[in-house]
């Protein structure tokens, strides 16, 4: 007994850090998706003048109970004509790339799950995967809604996917590394040094900020993206037909990948874990740093969907190809030959 | 790393499961009747070729076949069975003449699966037991434009013969059928 107890704490130790991060994440995605709906109605409605949910317990900090209670208690409705398999499987197959992406995030210097050199690729990768759960969902429903719906994720995924990446190869030739937690220490002392404000490498790069901003709002369909639910044309998009958890699920996994996409913007631009000011770093101050970047960014994620109305969907899908992909062509043209000139002029002359 | 009791067993276990991915996603691919399903199973199969890749000491292009085939290539293939076909096909007697073609494909793949097998027998295989590049971009880089230099240029090869199929198909239109 005490040889497995010393083989778990000793060389095997990776693999209780692995098992127990992986119950963290699931823990902290669930409470999150709790919680940032009650933010979000909180939000609305002091947006829109009124008090929100305010009912259940200490000020309707007990919503997010209720609410699941109701969700856990419906029953699952499989409508006639779906296809079945696919049906049952969307809501898995939409809720488990998030959850990988999430292992591969450093919380602060140590607190990653599998710190793996590839890891910005690996959010990616998987990321591109959720388009496909939500296009099968919508299939399977066979519901004109959800199909239109689901004709309507993919078009907006695959246009905004485009300058997204560029965006990203952009700090990748600034960065040179894949590896997420590298990436966070290369921005470390003052906050001048996180990448957002390094006009040196690029004096572009506030712009490309905001282009990975409006492109992670599309690729999560958050408003004024939208149109995948667009409740107000489409009933509720690709989830018309699902019901109860079903329906929850679906919930869970468009606010982890809200977080997922606040994270990576996070480290790639504001530094992760990485105080702003000198002062106040190290193991138990940076991921306080790291939560309160995230969730600022979660709110400004919020805060531009109660504030915009939805856009129409060719007026999206021109903001992609005519204005985000050429501009994020030219920074990563123009990080190129900042990173290069100097180098030929040395040889030059 | 594989220190705990039993981690063997579990390493075999997880590269049977992938393996078992592979099959099960090809086998789903090839026999549904549902179009959908078919490019659901061939997503299945990419995932589990992603898992091989990554048992090969590649996780770079682990992710890459994910990030690629999943995200960019299944998806396409999505897109346009919804533009396409609304119903799955009724199953009807077959023309001799596509009899005829069943045979003769099924004559080729066979030759090839014949000589997979026996270049899977006879030949030394080299154990992957090293990984290439550590995956940082710029061992990456170099390896894309100095010893892989010819099939990264053969990739661009490719796409330009998928391009002018893709103009020849639009060009037909949908008069032609």
């Amino acid at each position: 007994m005490s040889a497995i107890v010393q083989n778990l704490l000793g060389p095997g130790w990776p693999w209780v850090r692995l098992l127990l991060y992986l119950a963290g994440i699931g823990a902290f995605v669930g409470a999150n998706a709790a919680y940032l709906v009650l933010a979000e109605r909180k939000i609305a409605g002091r947006i829109q003048r009124r008090p929100g949910p305010n009912e259940a317990g200490f000020g309707g900090w007990m919503q997010p109970f209720a609410d699941v209670g109701k969700l856990f208690a419906k029953q699952m409705m499989i409508p006639p004509g779906t296809d079945r398999l696919l049906y049952c499987l969307a809501p898995l197959m939409v809720m488990a790339p998030p959850l990988i992406c999430l292992t591969v995030i450093p919380y602060g210097e140590n607190l990653v799950a599998r710190n793996v050199d590839v890891g910005l690729l690996l959010v990616f990768s998987f990321g591109s995967i959720n388009v496909m759960a939500l296009m099968l969902a919508g299939w399977a429903s066979r519901n004109k809604f959800a199909i239109i719906s689901s004709a309507r994720v993919v078009s907006q995924n695959v246009a905004y996917e485009i300058p997204m990446l560029l965006v990203v190869i952009t700090l990748l030739m600034a960065t040179g590394t894949l590896n997420l937690n590298e990436i966070v220490g290369q921005q470390g002392g003052w906050f001048w040094n996180w990448n957002f404000f390094r006009v040196w490498v690029n004096p572009l790069m506030p712009v490309t900020f905001v282009i990975f901003f409006i492109c992670m709002l599309a690729e999560t369909n958050r408003a004024p993206f939208d149109m995948a639910e667009a409740e107000s044309e489409l009933v509720a998009g690709a989830f018309t037909e699902y019901g109860g958890m079903g329906f929850g699920v679906f919930f869970m996994a468009e606010y982890a990948n809200i977080v997922v996409g606040c994270s990576i913007a996070t480290v790639l631009f504001f530094g992760g874990w990485q105080s702003p000011f000198v002062v106040l770093s190290g193991p138990v101050f940076g991921p306080l740093w790291f939560m309160v970047k995230l969730y600022a960014l979660v709110f400004t994620v919020m805060w531009v969907r109660w504030t915009f109305p939805r856009t129409q969907f060719y007026n999206l899908l021109n903001l992609s190809w005519k204005i985000l992909i050429p501009i994020s062509l030219f920074t990563l043209l123009l990080t190129g030959a900042m990173m290069k000139l100097p180098l030929l002029l040395h040889h030059l002359f | 790393m594989s220190t705990l009791p039993l981690s063997e067993y579990v390493v075999l276990g997880i590269f049977g499961l992938i393996v078992a991915t592979t099959v099960a996603g090809a086998l789903i691919a090839v026999l549904s009747r549902r179009m959908i399903r078919g490019v659901a199973g061939l997503a299945l199969c990419s995932l589990g070729l992603a898992g091989l890749y990554y048992f090969l000491n590649s996780p770079f292009l682990a992710l890459m076949e994910v990030l690629i085939y999943i995200g960019a290539v299944c998806v396409t293939i999505v897109f346009g069975i919804m533009l396409s076909e609304t119903d799955e096909p009724e199953a009807g007697e077959k023309p001799a003449r596509e009899r005829w073609w069943t045979a003769l494909s099924a004559l080729v793949s066979a030759a090839i699966f014949w000589g997979l097998c026996h270049l899977a027998l006879h030949s030394a295989w080299p154990s992957a037991g090293v990984q290439a590049t550590n995956g940082s971009v710029r061992e990456i880089g170099v390896a894309l434009l100095t010893t892989y230099s010819l099939p990264f240029e053969l990739i661009s090869l490719v796409l330009l013969v998928a391009i002018l199929g893709a103009l020849t198909l639009a060009r037909g239109g949908r008069t032609k059928s």
